[in-house]
């Protein structure tokens, strides 16, 4: 009788699977350094290991089950003890898990050798987002979420790489030992690249290691691995990896820019050019918590629509931008974005969404505030 | 001391119990505040499963659909402390309560005023936490490990209720860990020495130190919390010179132990109901005593294998790959012993008995993927992914759930003096066992896939198998309303059940008429 609801249920599950695209990964992959190809050999043993115990485990049970049973006649056996086979069902496991401790060990140990890095990069976790730092190279940058908020809300057709791709990957050349410095300017976070088997807590307070050496070149994917609050499902991570050469012109590339940055912050800017580059700066960074109309989502993260911060005086509004609101999800910015980026996401606020104050924060102002800071 | 008790026996005998609401609000009788206990736990697993499906609803598509991220993470964080809390432990001690002195052949437990004060505080703790889902800032969104500085300097205002119904709980545990310890120790029928004792009230004991051991622990680290929230001090705050791994630490010094607190005692239930239903002794019965005692020991020192990418040191690390592969061993011997208990017996499959045998199978899957876990390396894949979300749940639906619904099906003559309906029983432990499979075992998959766990909203590569599991999980859902009806049914009707009604069980429960009557065991049996 209990058959046909089993059918059925094969024929829903069937009927589910055969309309879906093919997406039915069961299984790890073996990634790209010597590294995650070692845990990957090590996942596959301890899952074998598991597979032949339960063979005979359940085997053993389900014969019972089959062929011990009161229908078929059986007459239960008296025997409830015998200190031979509990011996031996403690030794036999225990010398299995010795043989899996061995080879875990191993890769364990080089898993925490950091040692002599080729590379340096310092990964830092923001709510919601990671900045990368080239250290000893002054070139540094934020890297967000890409995928359309249309998107996430139904409104877009979901492209194949939803939820994992950047506006900037991170960009690491083939053949070196990179080691990550990982760190928090807010909650933990954990910085998971799947194919380099590299997962590290990013901790306020706590500088973490973690070294990779990839083998191929490509563009490899990851996730934040710890609940940091609203947003931790939308702050991937984007690992491009480029020949030696491509690298290092790359890498020339950001520096100039590094440059250039510098000279927009002494240029003459007007309202209009502040508030166009503002509403980028704005939908990359502020819209999370603020929203895409500023109303905000109170009272959590409040209204920037007529707000006392966003229509008061702009010093004040500056201030609060640049140095967040301690013990609330507001972060201190200054320490985020360009001197050019925070007055033009300031000066978009101020004249944005019927907030038409008609002023604007410069450059420069924020760069006086800024030397006024480190005094 | 017995006579003290016949004593007070007889002088109970004269009324019985109360009527109206004032029986259960005021009664110190352990029949009555088992079943309290085990209605509220109930109530808080529908509770806890409503939430479940809110989540499983956004995740049964890609995009956000039904609830937002801020909503979602509230969703996630009561699912896990409204079900640990609420359902499961309370669920355990609503047993004990209800079985414990049947086993023992005492006549209550031995502080029965106490009793009483530890269930009415879960009331009062759980709508204090629920509540604070209707506060402007929304409820505790942290995650169930509510991890600083997420839970302090980030959190909602809701976070001190949340404190403070942590207190309530971790207060009526203490005080139900030490009433079962007393009760235990003091109350046992001339004749029963420990050694004698069913292993339910083995597993009970051990639990008992457990909780006693680890909920001060969880007090001190939501003082803490508390602290740092109000009292400007900075234990988890690394910019005040504390250290949020701290918190971690402490939190999983009480949090593994915990796991434990909501599995030995199903251990101890089905280690009755497997030889009951095989007709033949449970097989290793001093090794079953040793194992259970070996994995309490074991649990204090396995605490950092849920931190193994938070940067412990490498000899750290191995420390507790170690110890933590260990704890396989004496878990390995007690599925061992059920598996011979089984061999050579003369099986028939009520349904307490398949709810038992699914249960060593399917704890069995959830052990084998804690022992892929327990290996550091292969963790940095793990950490933090559906397949710990799938491991878990193996080790708490079929685990500490069925071991419940067992237990439940298995006592239900006892308490209600009627016998439930087989078949219905049978449909029930079906829809649950298909459910269930459905639900979790894809989340391995997605998993070792690459999906991260407490995320909204996820890849379109994941997509398939979480439809998959949020189908298995409206099923699994649904089927527990069934179980209401079930028993609500067997309360109201049914026929008549014997003192006895499984033929192959043993015990002193066993002696006395189903339903249990009001007082029993006044004078204490004689155990040969």
């Amino acid at each position: 009788m209990m058959r046909h609801p089993h059918v059925w249920m094969g024929l829903l599950l069937w009927s589910i699977f055969s309309q879906a695209q093919a997406a039915w990964t069961v299984n790890m992959a073996p990634g790209a350094t010597e590294i995650s190809h070692a845990v990957f050999d090590l996942h596959m043993t301890i899952f074998w290991i598991c597979v032949v115990i339960g063979i005979i485990v359940f085997g053993a049970m389900f014969w019972s089950m089959m062929v011990h049973r009161r229908s078929t006649g059986q007459v239960a056996a008296k025997f409830h003890e015998s200190t031979t086979v509990e011996i031996l069902w403690t030794i036999v496991p225990f010398l299995i898990l010795v043989a899996m401790a061995v080879p875990a060990t191993a890769t364990l140990i080089k898993m925490y050798d950091a040692s002599e890095p080729d590379i340096d990069i310092q990964v830092t976790g923001y709510q919601w987002k990671w900045h990368y730092k080239y250290l000893g190279q002054d070139v540094e940058f934020f890297s967000n979420l890409a995928t359309p908020q249309d998107q996430i809300h139904n409104k877009e057709t979901k492209g194949e790489h939803y939820l994992l791709e950047v506006d900037k990957p991170l960009v690491l050349p083939i053949g070196a030992k990179v080691r990550f410095l990982v760190t928090s300017a807010d909650v933990i976070h954990s910085w998971w690249v799947p194919a380099f088997a590299v997962k590290r807590d990013a901790i306020p307070g706590f500088v973490n290691e973690a070294w990779t050496r990839i083998d191929k070149p490509g563009i490899y994917r990851g996730q934040c691995a710890e609940l940091c609050g609203k947003d931790h499902g939308f702050m991937p991570i984007v690992v491009e990896v480029k020949e030696k050469a491509d690298y290092e012109k790359w890498l020339a590339d950001r520096k100039a820019e590094a440059l250039q940055l510098k000279e927009l912050t002494s240029k003459e800017w007007t309202l209009d050019e502040l508030k166009e580059r503002g509403d980028k700066v704005y939908h990359t960074t502020c819209v999370a918590c603020h929203q895409a109309e500023g109303q905000g989502l109170p009272p959590m993260f409040p209204a920037l629509k007529g707000s006392p911060i966003a229509t008061g005086p702009k010093a004040d509004h500056l201030h609060r931008v640049y140095f967040g609101k301690p013990g609330t999800a507001m972060a201190a910015f200054g320490k985020q974005l360009s001197e050019v980026d925070i007055a033009a996401v300031v000066t978009y606020e101020r004249n944005a969404w019927g907030n038409n104050k008609g002023d604007m924060v410069t450059p420069k102002e924020v760069l006086e505030l800024k030397q006024a800071e480190s005094k | 001391m017995s006579a003290v008790i016949d004593d007070h026996g007889h002088a109970d005998h004269a009324h019985g119990p109360a009527k109206g609401l004032m029986r259960w609000v005021l009664t110190t009788n352990h029949k009555d505040i088992g079943t309290l206990y085990l209605w509220f736990a109930f109530s808080m697993f529908l509770l806890g499963g409503s939430f479940a499906m809110v989540i499983r609803a956004e995740l049964f598509q890609p995009g956000l659909q039904i609830v937002e991220p801020a909503f979602f993470n509230q969703m996630t964080t009561m699912h896990g402390l409204v079900m640990v809390f609420g359902a499961v432990m309370p669920a355990f001690v609503g047993l004990a309560n209800w079985m414990i002195p049947l086993m023992i052949g005492a006549p209550d437990m031995a502080l029965p005023r106490m009793n009483n004060f530890s269930f009415w505080l879960l009331p009062a703790a759980f709508i204090l936490l629920v509540s604070t889902l209707f506060t402007a800032g929304g409820g505790p969104n942290f995650g169930w490990t509510f991890y600083a500085p997420l839970s302090t300097t980030y959190a909602p205002e809701s976070v001190t209720f949340f404190i403070f119904a942590i207190h309530l709980m971790g207060i009526s545990s203490i005080m139900g860990a030490i009433n079962v310890i007393a009760t235990i120790l003091n109350l046992r029928a001339p004749g029963m020495t420990l050694m004698k004792m069913p292993l339910f009230v083995w597993t009970w004991l051990i639990t008992a130190f457990l909780l006693i051991a680890v909920m001060p622990v969880l007090a001190g680290c939501v003082t803490m919390m508390l602290m740092d929230i109000h009292f400007g001090t900075s234990f988890f705050s690394a910019a005040g010179g504390g250290d949020p791994v701290l918190f971690q630490h402490v939190f999983w010094f009480f949090g593994h132990p915990e796991v434990y607190i909501m599995i030995l005692p199903a251990f101890g239930a089905v280690s009755s109901i497997i030889p009951t239903f095989s007709r033949k002794p449970l097989f290793g019965y001093t090794s079953m005593v040793y194992a259970t005692a070996s994995i309490a020991f074991l649990s204090f020192i396995v605490w950092a294998h849920h931190m193994f990418v938070v940067g412990i040191p490498l000899v750290g690390e191995l420390f507790f790959m170690y110890a933590t592969l260990l704890i396989a061993v004496p878990t390995g011997v007690k599925v061992f012993n059920w598996a011979s208990t089984m061999w050579q017996g003369s099986l028939t499959f009520e349904t307490p008995m398949l709810f038992a045998v699914a249960f060593v199978i399917l704890f069995s899957i959830g052990g084998f993927s804690g022992l892929m876990l327990a290996i550091a390396p292969a963790d940095f894949q793990y950490q933090d992914t559906y397949f710990v979300v799938a491991h878990f749940h193996y080790v708490l639906v079929p685990g500490a759930i069925f071991g419940i619904f067992a237990s439940a099906y298995y006592w239900l003559p006892k308490w209600t003096g009627h016998m439930y309906d087989e078949t219905l029983g049978k449909l029930h432990f079906w829809l649950s066992f298909v459910g269930m499979n459905m639900t979790f075992f894809p989340m391995h998959f997605v998993g070792l896939a690459g999906m991260p766990r407490r995320i909204p909203d996820y890849n379109l590569q994941f997509a398939d198998f979480n439809m998959v599991s949020s189908i298995g999980a409206f099923m699994f859902g649904a089927t527990q309303l069934f179980f209401l009806f079930i028993v609500i049914k067997t309360i109201r009707g049914g026929p008549p059940a014997p003192a006895k009604p499984w033929e192959g069980a043993e015990g002193l429960e066993w002696s006395v008429p189903s339903p249990a009557p009001y007082h029993t065991f006044t004078t204490p049996p004689e155990v040969k």
